[in-house]
């Protein structure tokens, strides 16, 4: 089997197992953890599209997803508007908008200016849901959110949305995939390695990275909509800057410019610094060192790490990449 | 077998049995046990005043051989980090996982409300020894929820009344936080000063991540009889400290917060603050002495208002279960029957909950005074009964939106 082949596989494998999972007996806490890894894998991967793809290290994705979550909450809490297909189309719909705008003002500039405007943008929309009450509820947020149906299916219940947020993960890890590797995907990745020859090229350079950075704000308004529903409350710490490190985190944990990948970094960040948290007072001296060790000793992110072991444990002695883009 | 077709295979079988998949969930039995989830930031920027909640529950627990309602007492305890967030995660954990008798916590009113939901669709009681947060009891109240401290306004109305009345102050300029708990502490002021006849002049909102407050202070006019202010922890000191420095000389009347026991010691400046809340350590009281020296004797500190708030949702959660008979498993008759609880020997003095579950109770007038060297906030005036109402009618009352940064409207700010 080729790499390519085996990675299809294990990938399948993974999915498989993911399904079953909450029929397995594992407890619904721990149900309800595994669908926030889904969610926040879905935003990191948004953010890989950026960081890993297009070489824009970008700090407001937090508010991207905030405002995915707020469409959601506001849109149900005033307009009544409860069901799938519109919730999510709006929520898509509102991110996208915002990140268009965002791409206006923070690719004017490149590197750390594009960081910095990025936080500013961030703490903007941050500061707007935070003192906008009458809209956003303030510091208390909005609540009284209610699960949508899908179709004929309740899934109001924790096993049910695992499973949207499972299936909505796989959905956008597919779409991002063909991203990527479309004609369109190979043009970001030269904007990324080498944006002067791009431009000598006669490409575009400026449209390719706006382009990239308003499909990335779709696809943050996705797992934002889906955390609107998973907490059934929506609440400004969402769109904080911590949120936006922490999603960036989980990017550099996974493995930047893999994708998959996230699914390692999310689930490490969301299982640890829950389960630490009840285990010492110290959790996020032990979750620093663990981020410090990742970027010392696998610095391609956990997914470099997965099979290396695996194949140690199996005796193998081949080196496996997972990059490969 | 083609990848393609053993993908197929394994998807279908995954299926079929993803519906048959039963439930391996054991019914929870009925425990012999009472537990107690105790969500609280044990981590965070509010550990601080999160430590006096442990301290508050675990002397309760020590004094009573850690039973309630003759149950044998179990702590489940989950750090919500004061993040709305991490608190639905730990209550999931506590309810889902650890199948708890009752919630008891958080201390941020952030927290507090994104629980609402949860705790009403899983029908848990739970007793909230410190939010304070005006709509829990006013125009959303819950019949989960047990609500053992007070309301955001509360002590204000009362501050006003005092300010106005004895003080004898007419204009005032008002400065606090720039969140919920400042606009509704700061609200309760503002309402009664102004309906009293007192003149609002300018008021002044400050991030609530603020270091310096120096661009603030020069904000607030010079002619005025007093400043009314509202913060805690860090930020109090901070700023009690930034007022002096600044060399402002009009009186500093705050919401008790701001001079609470935790950070009372680090905040030299504070002497002569007039304050209002509905405990202070420094109550003279049979209950609360005994409250004071087990506390004191226990923990090396003085107790704050987090600490006797804890306790004081303990004596709640423990009568309440006696009532019930230790049978807590209809969640709605179990905070009823707290609800109904009569504590006539909490340290802050008597007090029973009002027909919304807010707290009717004794409101403290204190000054911050220097006695044997050290700080106190020494009570000055009590006043008896003070309902979350105040003198207002209820129904009225309820009419008006909740207070925020611009209600009650100011009444004579840029005059």
């Amino acid at each position: 089997m080729s790499v390519g082949r085996r990675w299809i596989v294990a990938a399948a494998a993974g999915f498989v197992v993911a399904l079953l999972l909450p029929r397995l007996g594992v407890p619904t806490f721990y149900v309800s953890l595994l669908t926030q890894t889904w969610i926040f894998a879905i935003v990191a991967m948004s953010l890989d599209l950026l960081v890993g793809f297009t070489g824009l290290v970008n700090f407001s994705q937090a508010a991207l997803f905030g405002v995915g979550a707020y469409a959601v909450a506001i849109g149900a809490t005033r307009f009544h508007v409860t069901a799938f297909v519109p919730v999510m189309a709006l929520g898509i719909v509102c991110a996208m908008v915002t990140a268009a705008i965002f791409g206006l003002v923070a690719l004017r500039s490149e590197g750390v200016g594009f960081i910095i405007i990025t936080i500013a943008l961030n703490e903007i929309v941050w500061g707007l849901a935070y003192q906008w009450v009458s809209v956003s509820g303030g510091d208390n947020g909005i609540t009284g959110i209610v699960r949508p149906h899908v179709g004929p299916f309740d899934v109001s219940e924790n096993t049910g949305y695992y499973y949207v947020c499972l299936l909505s993960f796989a959905i956008c890890l597919v779409l991002l995939l063909v991203l990527v590797r479309s004609p369109f995907g190979l043009v970001l990745k030269g904007v990324r390695e080498t944006p002067r020859r791009m431009r000598a090229l006669g490409y575009n350079v400026w449209l390719y990275r706006y382009l990239a950075m308003t499909i990335s704000g779709g696809f943050a308004g996705v797992a934002g909509v889906l955390f609107a529903w998973y907490n059934q409350f929506v609440g400004p710490v969402a769109l904080s800057l911590d949120q936006s490190t922490q999603i960036l985190i989980i990017v550099i944990l996974g493995g930047i410019g893999t994708l998959y990948g996230q699914v390692f970094g999310a689930l490490v960040v969301v299982f640890l610094s829950n389960e630490l948290s009840a285990v010492t007072q110290r959790w996020e001296m032990v979750l620093g060192v663990i981020y410090f060790a990742v970027v010392m000793y696998a610095p391609g992110g956990l997914v470099v790490l997965v099979p290396r072991l695996w194949n140690r444990l199996l005796g193998r002695r081949t080196p496996v990449t997972a990059e490969e883009s | 077998m083609t990848n393609a077709r053993r993908l197929a295979w394994l998807a279908a079988a995954s299926f079929a049995l993803t519906s048959l998949g039963a439930d391996t969930r054991g019914a929870g039995a009925q425990a012999k046990t009472f537990k107690i989830g105790f969500l609280y930031p044990v981590t965070g920027v509010f550990a601080a005043p999160g430590k006096y909640m442990q301290e508050g529950l675990e002397l309760y627990l020590k004094e009573h051989n850690n039973t309630m309602g003759g149950l044998k007492v179990d702590v489940d305890v989950a750090d919500d980090q004061g993040n709305p967030s991490v608190g639905l995660t730990q209550i999931r954990k506590l309810v889902e996982q650890d199948h708890v008798d009752v919630i008891f916590g958080p201390l941020s009113a952030a927290v507090g409300s994104a629980l609402v939901p949860y705790i009403e669709q899983h029908k848990i009681a739970a007793v909230y020894p410190i939010v304070s947060s005006d709509d829990l009891t006013q125009r959303t109240p819950s019949d989960y929820i047990v609500r053992t401290e007070w309301t955001s306004s509360q002590p204000t109305h009362v501050l006003a009344d005092y300010a106005y009345k004895t003080l004898k102050y007419r204009k005032v300029a008002t400065v606090a936080y720039d969140f919920s708990f400042g606009w509704e502490s700061l609200g309760g002021f503002i309402d009664t000063f102004q309906r009293d006849g007192g003149k609002i002049t300018k008021e002044v909102w400050t991030p609530l991540v603020t270091s310096d407050y120096s661009p603030y202070l020069s904000a607030i006019p010079r002619d005025v009889d007093a400043v009314m202010c509202s913060y805690s922890g860090a930020a109090a000191i901070n700023f009690i400290k930034q007022y002096k420095a600044f060399g402002l000389k009009m009186p500093l009347i705050c919401q008790g917060n701001t001079t609470d026991e935790s950070t009372l010691q680090e905040t030299p400046d504070a002497a002569g603050m007039i304050t209002a809340l509905q405990y202070t350590a420094a109550l003279k009281s049979p209950a609360n002495d005994k409250f004071v020296a087990a506390y004191t004797k226990a923990y090396g500190h003085e107790p704050s208002y987090y600490a006797e708030g804890t306790y004081v949702g303990a004596q709640y959660l423990d009568r309440g279960l006696a009532a019930v008979k230790g049978n807590s498993a209809d969640a709605v008759a179990f905070v009823k029957a707290m609800r109904a609880v009569r504590v006539t020997d909490a340290p802050r003095g008597p007090l029973h909950l009002d027909d919304r579950g807010s707290p009717v109770q004794n409101i403290y007038i204190r000054r911050v005074d220097s006695v044997g060297g050290k700080l106190q906030n020494v009570v000055l005036q009590t006043y008896p009964n003070v309902s979350q109402f105040w003198t207002y009618n209820p129904t009225e009352y309820l009419k008006q939106p909740v207070y925020d940064r611009t209600h009650p409207p100011c009444n004579a700010c840029g005059s």
